[in-house]
């Protein structure tokens, strides 16, 4: 068992190492996210009310539409040089190994958005209070958005052209995320308490966490052959 | 049994075996959809709520309860194919898709029109519907991905898992009411309690209920003769086919 560790910590390194070599792919999300949600005070009218009743619902439509952009990029280079195979033909667990891909993949790309959240939210008049709630919510949804996007584009990762196909699969599959972060978000706004979502997104978190490592296995084993 | 099974696995036989069994699905079916529609709309008595309004209820539990069961068919046929790695499986999957796709449209379409009326808007976002229409993209999503690979069998596997993922959403669209309590109202009929519904309304419901299922049946069979025809298009038994099969 412990070779399997091993090869899942050698395998989080490498992830890390070759994605924080290109800045600017990791960089590319986050603009994206930032400049949507630029895009809505400017179309709107930019009145405080009009923002901030908007607010939660467009930052966590573009904290997904983001994290779509990310996804495109989780499998194809190690498909196009053939590291994927390798991964696949290796006698570590597979789904160890796409969990630890996932993982880091939410590092890079889900975290920051978490981290960047509050500073967004300013221009969206969301009060202060509502801030924490909208980090923690969005910190356990994130993770849950990477295991499943990451489902989705390993089924889509022998595919010249995806990422059409990839939003179609993704999105449905984050509709749960979106409700419950939006709602926690909102009750936090109005002064309650936001448990009961926050609990929920957890528990999605952790359904996801033991269940779609396996499925993004089984995906990847029919993308390779 | 297995050994019916097994046969069945078989192209050529399953395409003359399919197409004996088209009319015993299709004759019924056309027969008790136009006895549940002269029943659903004239005999039965109108609700004393919703007067004549109600009637829709013919069409969109039936087709409600299609959109989930094609759904399950399709992902229980993909998981026998990617255990079992039979052909046919795949191919089913592929025939239920659009189908089931149909109904859930067929669904949503009913209870907008429903709605105006009664609710006083085509469209709320309740856990329901919203579960429902997230129903509608995953067919959509499974149809498009299958469309999406060059090589067939891969694209057959790969919308094969996803159907599988998307398994989850039926008991969340089955339980919506009962968790969120909402616009929509609860289940009419259950297995546990008496229905809400006098009898001589639920009898015409199970009429086309039936009916509709029989439909399915032929027209999934229908399909997967087509299905059967194309991805062994080039084999030797269908050049063995005259016009008429």
């Amino acid at each position: 068992m412990s070779g399997a560790w091993t090869a899942a910590g050698a395998l989080a390194r490498r992830d890390l190492r070759a994605a924080l070599r290109r800045w600017g792919e990791l960089a590319l999300p986050l603009c994206f996210f930032v400049i949507v949600l630029t895009l809505f005070p400017l179309g709107l009218a930019p009145e405080r009310d009009t923002l901030a009743a908007i607010g939660p619902g467009v930052l966590w439509v573009a904290a997904l539409l983001a994290s779509l952009l990310a996804l495109e990029t989780l499998f194809r280079g190690d498909m196009d040089d053939g590291s994927m195979e390798q991964l696949v033909l290796s006698p570590q667990p597979l789904a160890l190994l796409a969990l630890v891909k996932a993982l880091i993949h939410w590092l890079l790309s889900g975290l920051p958005l978490v981290l960047l959240t509050p500073l967004v939210a300013q221009a969206f008049y969301l009060p202060t209070d509502a801030l924490w709630v909208l980090a923690l919510a969005l910190l356990l949804a994130t993770p849950t958005l990477s295991l499943i996007g990451a489902v989705a584009a390993a089924l889509t990762a022998s595919l010249r052209r995806g990422a059409g196909v990839l939003g179609i699969l993704v999105l449905p599959l984050a509709v749960p995320l979106l409700v419950f972060g939006a709602r926690a978000t909102d009750l936090a706004i109005q002064g309650q308490s936001a448990a009961g979502p926050l609990y929920l997104l957890a528990a999605l978190l952790a359904l996801a966490i033991t269940l779609a490592p396996l499925a993004i296995a089984a995906a990847l084993r029919i993308s390779v052959d | 049994m297995w050994l019916w099974f097994h046969k069945l696995g078989s192209p050529p036989y399953f395409y003359r075996t399919a197409g004996r069994l088209i009319p015993w699905f299709a004759i019924p079916a056309a027969l008790l959809l136009l006895a549940g529609t002269v029943g659903g709309l004239a005999i039965a008595p109108p609700d004393y709520e919703q007067g004549d309004g109600f009637r829709i209820i013919y069409v969109h539990v039936p087709s409600a309860y299609l959109a989930m069961f094609g759904y399950v068919a399709m992902a229980v046929a993909a998981a026998i194919g990617l255990i079992w790695r039979m052909k046919l499986a795949f191919a089913f999957a592929a025939a239920c898709a659009p189908v089931g796709a149909a109904f859930t449209f067929l669904c949503l379409a009913t209870g907008s029109l429903w709605g105006k009326p009664m609710w006083g808007v085509w469209w709320d976002w309740d856990g329901r519907m919203t579960s429902m229409l997230v129903l509608l993209f995953l067919y959509l999503g499974v149809i498009a991905l299958r469309g999406a690979f060059d090589d067939a069998a891969k694209g057959d596997r790969a919308a094969a898992l996803l159907a599988i993922v998307g398994v989850v959403n039926i008991p969340i669209i089955k339980f919506s009411v009962d968790w969120w309590n909402t616009l929509h109202q609860p289940a009419t009929i259950s297995k546990l309690s008496a229905p809400s519904m006098t009898m001589d309304m639920l009898g015409w419901l199970l009429t086309m209920v039936v009916g509709y299922m029989l439909f399915f049946a032929a027209v999934v069979t229908l399909r997967l003769r087509g299905e059967v025809l194309l991805r062994e298009r080039g084999a030797r038994w269908i050049r063995g086919l005259d016009g008429r099969a």
